[in-house]
């Protein structure tokens, strides 16, 4: 016993004893991978089923996620339009503001007019100025408690008194069925030019001066007519009118009684 | 009792017309969502109240709208005589009454529309108003007038229920 000790503990048994335990551990791999096959059989249709209702739980979380993600961008978008709102209305402090959604628009093709979420409620009276951060939108032109209709200046009827920053001369600004705006009534003496910019001069007392309206991108002069005209590009994308501010403390001046009757 | 539900469905077609309606554009011209609901409403056989409809659309559509009042109650009320003259001669045939009225609805809104907007003074040229209002208007309420016909006929049979055959 003490020699096969010996023998042992000097190292003569050691590849006897590698290719007995090898043959263990393969034996007992080979045991233990048969048992996990089996139990992967046995369990397998459980674990596909709670797979399942887990998968679905986490599909539902996602599409949560996204409605939430949706939800978050609408945010941020309306965000940043308050916040370039709030620049505007700082960077014009001589004015007071109160912003408003647009809530709808008018049913009848032939008029430009939009729905805001404010009203005598709020302090919106008729004729008050519509502004977005980019420049003039309208104004008021009739007012219930909680809403008020505005006037764009792109609608038909619509006339503003403005004035060409480069030119110096003053020109009306008159809306279309279609929604382009023209400038009109500009004498055939005054040199304009395409990417000139045109403000409201604050004649007439309809609108403060030095709103921001558009550029001149086309001009039509004809030497038989009495004035130019020029095609306005707005600043406002009307089309994407989401939050306006209405400028509440300007007094808008009627005029009409001393305009003469024809 | 159930001609009360002429309330909230004039009410939400007048809010999609101005929420939704509205923002969807064909060159200038957009769909008229009450007019075609209101054809669709007249056409039902079982109907009696689409004048009572007309007037409370008209009123509302011209309450909301910068349009004088009495402008889409002339022209809603002129819909409904069309679909029930309409609806006596080709009743046989609905979606073609249901075309045929919508057509003539749409012309006749825009008629006076641009009549009474012009005698106010409104400068409105007759070229685009033809052109770009008034027949992709045309279009829209076409494509518009299946979908209301079939609505409001479901609704039509809900407000009416037929006795049942024993």
């Amino acid at each position: 016993m003490g020699g096969v000790l010996a023998l042992a503990l000097g190292g003569y048994f050691s590849t006897a004893s590698n290719v007995f335990t090898g043959s263990l551990i393969n034996l007992q791999s080979w045991f233990s991978s048969r048992f996990v096959a089996v139990q992967d059989f046995l369990t397998a249709p459980r674990d596909i089923a709670s797979l399942r209702q887990r998968n679905a739980e986490l599909e539902a979380d996602v599409s949560e996620l996204q409605a939430q993600v949706i939800q978050l961008q609408q945010q941020v978008g309306e965000t940043d339009i308050l916040a370039a709102l709030v620049d505007f209305s700082r960077a014009r402090s001589e004015n007071s503001y109160k912003a408003a959604a647009v809530i709808g628009l008018d049913p009848s093709p032939f008029l430009h007019y939009v729905i805001i979420n404010r009203g005598s409620n709020d302090g919106i009276l008729r004729g008050m100025p519509v502004v977005t951060d980019q420049g003039l939108v309208g104004r008021v032109d009739s007012v219930i408690a909680d809403a008020a209709r505005v006037q764009l200046i792109t609608d038909s009827d619509s006339n503003v008194n403005v004035r060409l920053q480069n030119a110096e001369t003053e020109a009306s600004l008159v809306g279309s069925v279609t929604g382009d705006v023209t400038l009109d009534l500009i004498p055939q003496d005054v040199a304009i030019e395409v990417g000139d910019l045109v403000l409201t001069s604050g004649l007439g007392g309809g609108y403060p001066p030095d709103l921001i309206v558009g550029q001149v991108v086309n001009i039509r002069s004809r030497d038989f007519d009495l004035f130019q005209r020029a095609t306005v590009q707005t600043v406002v994308d009307f089309n994407r009118l989401q939050i306006v501010l209405v400028i509440v403390n300007f007094k808008p001046v009627d005029i009409s009684p001393l305009i003469p009757a024809p | 009792m159930r001609n009360l539900v002429a309330a909230p469905v004039i009410v939400l077609a007048v809010m999609l017309q101005s929420a939704i309606v509205s923002r969807v554009y064909l060159l200038s011209g957009i769909a008229d969502l009450p007019l075609v609901m209101l054809a669709a409403w007249a056409l039902q056989e079982e109907v009696k109240t689409a004048w009572h409809w007309a007037v409370a659309a008209g009123l509302l559509v011209g309450f909301v709208s910068g349009i004088p009042w009495f402008v889409p109650v002339i022209s809603y009320l002129m819909v409904v005589m069309a679909a029930q003259l309409l609806q006596r001669r080709v009743w046989q045939a609905p979606l073609l009454a249901m075309f045929l009225v919508t057509f003539l609805g749409t012309i006749v809104l825009y008629l006076i529309s641009f009549a009474t907007l012009r005698l106010s003074g409104v400068p409105l040229p007759l070229s685009d108003t033809l052109g770009l209002l008034a027949l992709p208007g045309v279009l829209l309420n076409m494509l518009l007038a299946i979908p209301a016909y079939a609505v409001m006929r479901d609704l039509s049979r809900w407000v009416h229920p037929s006795p049942e055959v024993e």
